[in-house]
């Protein structure tokens, strides 16, 4: 019985202290998207290349794809992009961007000066297609498996360990 | 009255260049206004009930986020397209999850928030109750009073004379 009393106390501490701990180490703003599993939001947009041309989603059926959300007036996006730069030269997996809100105009320039790692870019100049994927701060990259389904998502800019660890071993399993 | 001359015709210009910059400024924020009162009360209502992503202890309503403006104007329009309330909600939802509303649905990742404060009641009041039977034991257990001491003690307490 005097075991109980100072044992209990002790027991209720330390659960609160792990509670805690573990609540250090999450981002509040991480909010999990609701997306992971299930198809990704369908899209057609115009080219920011080539303004004549449309992708659509159903175009990139059957491939294992990364979907980047960015936009020239994005400050964390430049902290990605030579990650970006790097994984294009790899050949691994096609990235496509969604210049998100955006002027044709500044993201060209944009990627002319910075360089372009994408396979091709859309135009997303309402943020409409953004709504649908729950973008709520660029950049974001989802990970699109063959048959069209969100498999990962990436909030914010990403990161050698996010790539590694995450990203890549998802991308060799999913096109196996 | 008023100043006039150079000085005076100036300010006045001023004055009027301000009025007019400030409510144009004014007029480029405001969100689209519903044809209805009753819609416009609704709408309200709903944003005030969302959550914007952005800056997250802000409504939809109060946030000056572009996220949140946009979502205003996607909310608005699927109101005006028809849509009720609750499929609006589960519009945004089933983009930002939960997350998004101010009221989070009772299902079983939720049961620890939604009970989990009257199970710390509960727990509190226990350990309350507990308390409160040992003491009570406590002085149940104590020594019985002698009648004697008690006699004498009234006594001294009466200001009389021990008999």
């Amino acid at each position: 019985m005097k075991m109980l009393r100072w044992s209990i106390p002790l027991a209720v501490f330390v659960v609160l202290l792990a509670f805690l701990w573990v609540g250090l180490g999450r981002d509040p703003h991480e909010v999990p998207s609701p997306l992971i599993g299930k198809p990704a939001p369908a899209f057609q947009l115009v080219q920011l290349h080539d303004a004549g041309k449309t992708l659509a989603s159903d175009d990139l059926r059957g491939k294992v794809w990364l979907l980047n959300v960015w936009a020239s007036w994005c400050v964390s996006c430049r902290v990605e992009h030579p990650l970006l730069l790097q994984l294009a030269k790899t050949n691994v997996v096609p990235v496509y961007g969604l210049d998100y809100k955006d002027k044709a105009d500044d993201a060209l320039a944009w990627l002319a000066q910075h360089g372009n790692p994408y396979t091709a870019s859309i135009v997303d100049s309402d943020g409409k297609v953004g709504i649908d994927y729950g973008v709520y701060g660029v950049p974001e990259t989802f990970l699109i498996d063959k048959s069209g389904v969100v498999r990962y998502k990436q909030i914010g800019p990403l990161t050698v360990e996010a790539l590694q660890q995450k990203i890549l071993p998802l991308v060799r399993q999913l096109q196996k | 009255m008023t100043a006039r001359g150079p000085v005076g015709a100036w300010l006045m210009a001023m004055a009027i260049a301000i009025t007019i910059i400030a409510g144009a400024v004014q007029a480029a924020d405001a969100p689209p206004v519903a044809p209805s009162p009753a819609l416009e009360a609704r709408l309200k209502k709903l944003e005030t009930e969302l959550r914007c992503l952005v800056c997250q202890n802000q409504t939809l309503a109060d946030s000056n986020a572009d996220l949140a403006s946009d979502l205003r104007r996607e909310v608005r329009e699927q109101a005006l397209a028809g849509k009720n309330d609750s499929e609006i909600r589960d519009y945004l939802v089933a983009r930002y999850g939960d997350f998004v509303l101010y009221d989070p649905p009772l299902k079983r990742t939720t049961w620890l928030l939604w009970f989990g404060p009257f199970a710390l009641l509960a727990g509190g009041g226990l350990v309350w109750w507990q308390v409160l039977r040992r003491r009570q034991s406590a002085s149940a257990s104590a020594p019985t009073r002698d009648p004697a001491v008690e006699a004498r003690a009234r006594a001294l307490l009466d200001d009389e004379p021990p008999a």
